[in-house]
């Protein structure tokens, strides 16, 4: 576990060195290019929709790494964001897909502050494992209580309405789509924001001095927790959204593979980065999908290597071999103490 | 003893130990402390290694609880509390080994000290815009590391880190500062100088310190007060002349240094 947080790219508040600008420049024309697929490979769209909400919840387990911990359970609330929204839909046929969004956030939120005041006493195996047992616990009751949850077969969520309008199929994805876009951007933008603030930088300095903290007067457990509710809200809003695209919630949601498979793809786009939490996803999803196509499940095997590779040459995932030939290409290079973050 | 003073008219002290005790295994870290420091002064604690002097801290801070035994902060109780909590009452300290962030620069521990004092309301302000960046600045000028501003404090050396680990405390703005062999580390020939503006400063803000000190040229130079500590007690308590002149200190302490 520790393993991981050392792999974690550089988390100080300074800007990183290279070209920022051409950094952003290849982040907008990465989002200009996402915000196209719907009109240049419209086959793409729902497995890229999977993929940014997937996206927005390993940004949840992405903040988590950063402080060093790593949760094995965070499905969780993905899982409870969904089924809210499907619950809402149920008892409010016709609900809005904002309050879909939110009641799933709240949940999110509500469970993410319960469960977060308890496994914030705990760090690496255990802080991971309490996690995991959560999730689990979670799941034993969705599949238990069929008659409230549909156990196993899940329950459906209809179309919610858009501001009040009944859409069509198609309209309703394109709608999720971009929405999907929209809080990449927006919630990926207000990570960044957050992961530089005091508070922020005090979360990503837990992992090295805790006494230190203490001795500032601040409760480590407070601050551990204040990131542990934003994971848990992003992890909330990708389900949300998630739960929406495919129109079904089911216990898979919450199954502690999706978890591994969070924690699998931060470390895959590179663990404690941002855009690295989408991108790991869109890589995910399309070699998922296109290599169980061509050959069965040789798909996992090819994650599998991958992600070895990834680990034992470029532990700062698919963002540090980007950023290095970002620094190639620019003119100036990172000094010394850059580096050594 | 009473925290309120006999005549009743006085304040307590800024900081009381009563009866302190404190056992690790069969080593008797605290063995009955009972210490006032007064307000306005600068103490040092000397003593050979093992005295307990570290402990003392340990405790008065609430990192480490007695036994048995209280400490008084102005006259109230704060043995129960958490050391954030005594922080945030104005205790402040610096260890004998610095505790700082050690994948942040010096400036950046210092940004984070400042913003955890002001208490950290804008979760979407950039830690480098904070207000206090002047201020922290100024601090880092005053303990001559404004050239390692921006360099990551593993890179620093022993010295650096120990001074960068005084500024933190001080950018609480504590009224009472607690520091652990502030000057191990740092070069020979800087000590003098850095006690000097550090005792300065702390004098021109107001600040009570409590130095642990090796170093008796410095002990003689810049404590108003000494306290000698020996297995687990204050054995003796003077002015520097007093305390350095004395014939069991020459003995014990001095002696050990030379030695
Ligand atoms: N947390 C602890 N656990 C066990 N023993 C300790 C602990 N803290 C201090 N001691 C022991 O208490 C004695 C006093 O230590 P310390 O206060 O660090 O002395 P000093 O700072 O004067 O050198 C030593 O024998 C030390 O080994
Ligand atoms: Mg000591």
């Amino acid at each position: 576990m520790s393993e991981i947080s050392q792999h974690s790219t550089p988390r100080r508040a300074a800007k990183s060195g290279g070209m920022p600008s051409l950094r952003a420049l290849l982040t907008l024309l990465a989002v200009l290019l996402l915000a196209a697929v719907p009109f240049i490979a419209p086959s793409m769209q729902l497995l890229i929709n999977l993929a940014l909400a997937k996206g927005i919840a390993v940004l949840g387990v992405t903040v988590l790494l950063r402080a060093g911990q790593v949760s094995f359970g965070h499905a969780l609330f993905f899982g409870i964001s969904a089924y809210a929204g499907a619950f809402l839909m149920a008892s409010l046929p016709g609900a809005d897909l904002i309050l879909v969004l939110v009641a799933g956030v709240l949940g999110a939120a509500l469970s993410g502050l319960l469960v977060g005041l308890f496994v914030v006493r705990y760090r690496g195996i255990f802080f991971g494992m309490l996690n995991l047992a959560f999730s689990m616990i979670f799941w034993s009751i969705l599949e238990k209580f069929y008659h409230v949850t549909g156990g196993a077969d899940g329950i459906r969520l209809p179309r919610p309405t858009v501001l009040g309008m009944v859409l069509e199929r198609s309209g309703f994805e394109a709608v999720i789509f971009y929405l999907s876009i929209a809080l990449m951007v927006l919630l990926g933008w207000l990570t960044l924001r957050w992961f530089v603030s005091p508070v922020g930088q005090i979360f990503q300095s837990l992992k090295t001095n805790e006494t230190r903290l203490e001795y500032l007067g601040l409760s480590p457990k407070r601050v551990l927790l204040s990131g542990y509710l934003l994971s848990a809200v992003l992890c909330g809003v990708g389900g949300s959204l998630m739960a929406m695209t495919q129109g079904v919630v089911t216990p898979e949601y919450v199954w502690w593979v999706r978890s591994a498979e969070m924690v699998f793809i931060a470390v895959l786009g590179g663990a404690g980065s941002v855009r690295g939490a989408f991108i790991g996803a869109l890589i995910y999803e399309i070699v998922r999908v296109y290599a169980s196509a061509f050959a069965g499940d040789i798909w996992q095997m090819l994650l599998g290597g991958f992600l070895l590779v990834i680990i034992l040459f470029a532990p700062k995932g698919i963002m540090g071999i980007a950023d290095g030939l970002i620094h190639r290409g620019g003119k100036r290079r990172a000094t010394t103490a850059e580096e050594a973050r | 003893m009473t925290a309120t003073n006999k005549a009743g008219t006085a304040k307590p002290p800024l900081l009381e130990t009563r009866e302190l005790m404190i056992k690790f295994g069969g080593v008797t870290a605290a063995n009955n402390v009972s210490m006032q420091i007064e307000a306005g002064r600068n103490l040092a604690i000397i003593g050979p290694n093992g005295a307990g002097k570290t402990t003392f801290l340990n405790i008065c801070t609430g990192w480490i609880k007695p036994r048995s035994g209280k400490v008084f902060l102005e006259g109230e109780d704060i043995t129960p509390l958490p050391p954030r909590k005594i922080v945030r009452r104005g205790v402040a300290r610096a260890f004998q080994i610095p505790q700082l962030f050690t994948e942040h620069t010096a400036l950046e521990n210092l940004l984070i000290s400042a913003a955890a004092r002001e208490g950290l309301r804008n979760p979407l302000q950039n830690l480098h815009n904070i207000r206090q960046r002047d201020e922290m600045m100024h601090l880092l000028d005053l303990v001559h590391c404004t050239d390692v501003a921006d360099r990551v404090v593993v890179e620093l050396s022993e010295g650096q880190r120990k001074l960068i680990d005084i500024a933190v405390a001080l950018a609480l703005k504590p009224r009472l500062l607690l520091m652990d062999e502030p000057t191990s580390g740092v070069a020979s020939s800087q000590k003098h100088e850095v006690m000097e503006i550090l005792v300065g400063a702390l004098a021109e803000a107001g600040v009570t310190s409590v130095f642990v000190e090796h170093d008796m040229g410095i002990v003689a130079r810049h404590a108003d007060e000494v306290a000698v500590w020996n297995a687990g007690n204050v054995q003796l308590r003077g002015t520097p002349q007093e305390i350095l002149e004395h014939p069991d200190v020459i003995r014990d302490v001095i002696g050990e240094e030379v030695a």
